[in-house]
């Protein structure tokens, strides 16, 4: 195993949206616009990186048979450091993430790489996958949300690109739209990555 | 000789019906409605049947060529979908709307979910709901029959939410040939009817379906009033619950294959309607209860698939 691999991995092979279909709560309820699909993306990361780190410090003195518990703990400290972090320096996204940004806890992302990951490898392993499904999971959060904001609102990052004359189609920031958007472009995704691993 | 023996598993005997007979059959049926749009509604009504009708045949003639499928433009299935949605829609929608409603129906609806007789919804109809959520002020401004194009209520305000009908309504003559409000298609129930008494003549839908649909509703708005016939009879002949029920709840891919299927589809879907159009806060049901019911059908068909000849019940061991 080597740094590109787990890269590599975390961005493309087994992207967390794309292919695996991790956290498809928050992946679907707050992409509405670019801006809440990077915050949520950005705040998953951090407590991901947290929780990777420590858990693959703490690897050897965690009992097994009560391991989940205890990666519960750590990723719920976490949690709640990037909540209190958001809720002071970025009070607005705080609010229009609401209720996602403590269900982090529960996200079967975090608590995946911990499992299958954090706890069998070594520390910089595990800082540089947390750094790769994180950013592999923003990634697709901004890609998602980019695409529901320019049809549903016609901005990206609430900058007007196609004009006060686009006549939005609402449908695509509800959630019939999220599900739409996430098929259409997992779609694409798979095409795109099965050609290159072809070729 | 040897060569004009067919050897083949049954059925032997053969019916020359196949998908562009059966497709042609609802477009003849639809013919009267749509001329009746273009009446009532005049060049718009035109424009949006034509817009409409070609943007569908195109989005499947483009997809499939993109997907490098057979061509299956030919069988007017595309053609239906298009002529069914813009009988769907007020006149007065701007030109733009008919093609993304098309689009959407032929190209996310049907194709991507593996094309004809595989859709698991109504395209037609999957897509006026679709437009009207993404927009809903253009998609609820029905205008009054003629050239000046006045907004208006559709009749169904009337009766909505009341449990009488109130002063002012149009008058049942007016609601019987289309001289209302409305969607272009929906408003004339009688040529609609006229339609499905066509369809049903040639085979191509069962009365099952229709009637248990529409008789789901009047049982429904009759109690609810305390058996005001007026009110029922409202509820009946406005909105689009003739072409809902008569074109789109009877879709082959997306109802029932079983015959106590049918039975079970047909009334969930007159007892949503009923639901949301008494209660809810749309005015119109028709279509939330036929998309709803159409969610269901795979589940509605396992449970009512017809035992086995000689299938014996499980014995609790």
């Amino acid at each position: 195993m080597n740094f590109a691999t787990i890269l590599k991995n975390g961005f493309v092979k087994e992207n967390p949206v794309f292919i695996q279909f991790l956290g498809m709560c928050p992946v679907l309820a707050v992409t509405g616009t670019a801006t809440n699909g990077l915050g949520m993306g950005l705040a998953t990361t951090a407590v991901l990186l947290g929780s990777n780190t420590v858990i693959s410090l703490l690897k050897s003195l965690i009992p097994n048979k009560i391991r989940i518990p205890c990666f519960i703990v750590v990723i719920a400290t976490f949690v709640t450091m990037t909540g209190m972090i958001m809720n002071a320096y970025f009070p607005v996204l705080f609010d229009a993430l609401g209720i996602f940004i403590p269900l982090i806890v529960v996200n079967c992302l975090i608590l995946g790489r911990a499992e299958t990951f954090a706890s069998k490898n070594s520390t910089p392993f595990s800082i540089v996958d947390g750094l790769a499904m994180g950013a592999g999971f923003t990634v697709a959060l901004v890609v998602l949300g980019a695409v529901r904001e320019l049809f549903g609102s016609g901005s990206v990052f609430g900058l007007n690109l196609l004009g006060d004359a686009y006549p939005s189609a609402a449908i695509m920031i509800q959630p019939p739209g999220a599900f739409l958007a996430l098929g259409i472009l997992t779609a694409i995704f798979n095409v795109v990555i099965l050609k290159k691993m072809k070729s | 000789m040897s060569n004009r023996l067919i050897v083949s598993p049954s059925p032997h005997l053969r019916e020359n019906t196949t998908t562009k007979t059966i497709m042609f059959d609802v477009a003849i049926a639809l013919v009267p409605a749509s001329i009746a749009s273009i009446f009532f509604f005049k060049t718009p009504a035109a424009m949006i049947l034509l817009i409409s009708i070609i943007s569908a045949v195109l989005a499947e003639y483009v997809v499939q060529k993109i997907r490098k499928q057979p061509i299956t433009i030919s069988d007017g299935s595309a053609f239906v979908t298009g002529q069914l949605l813009a009988l769907n829609l007020p006149a007065s929608v701007p030109l733009w709307i008919p093609v993304i409603g098309s689009v959407f129906a032929i190209v996310v609806v049907k194709q991507m979910f593996g094309g004809i007789g595989q859709n698991f919804m109504n395209p037609a109809l999957a897509a006026r709901i679709m437009l009207t959520i993404s927009y809903t002020d253009r998609m609820t401004q029905w205008v009054e029959p003629g050239v000046d194009a006045v907004s208006t209520a559709t009749p169904l305000t009337f009766a909505s939410d009341f449990t009488s009908v109130q002063s002012g309504a149009p008058s049942f003559v007016d609601l019987a040939i289309g001289n209302i409000g409305g969607s272009m298609g929906e408003t004339s129930a009688i040529l609609l009817i006229i339609g499905g008494i066509y369809l049903i003549y040639r085979g191509v839908i069962s009365v099952k379906i229709p009637g248990l649909f529409i008789l789901t509703v009047a049982v429904a708005t009759l109690l609810y009033s305390g058996f005001d016939i007026e009110y029922m009879l409202y509820h009946l002949l406005s909105g689009s619950l003739m072409i809902g029920a008569i074109y789109m709840a009877t879709d082959y891919a997306s109802s029932p294959v079983t015959p106590r299927g049918k039975i079970y589809f047909a009334v969930g879907c007159g007892l949503l309607t009923s639901v949301i159009r008494l209660f809810g806060a749309y005015a119109e049901g028709v279509g939330f209860a036929i998309l709803l019911m159409n969610t269901t059908v795979p589940l509605i068909d396992r449970y009512t698939a017809p035992k086995v000849f000689g299938e014996v019940e499980k014995q609790n061991a």
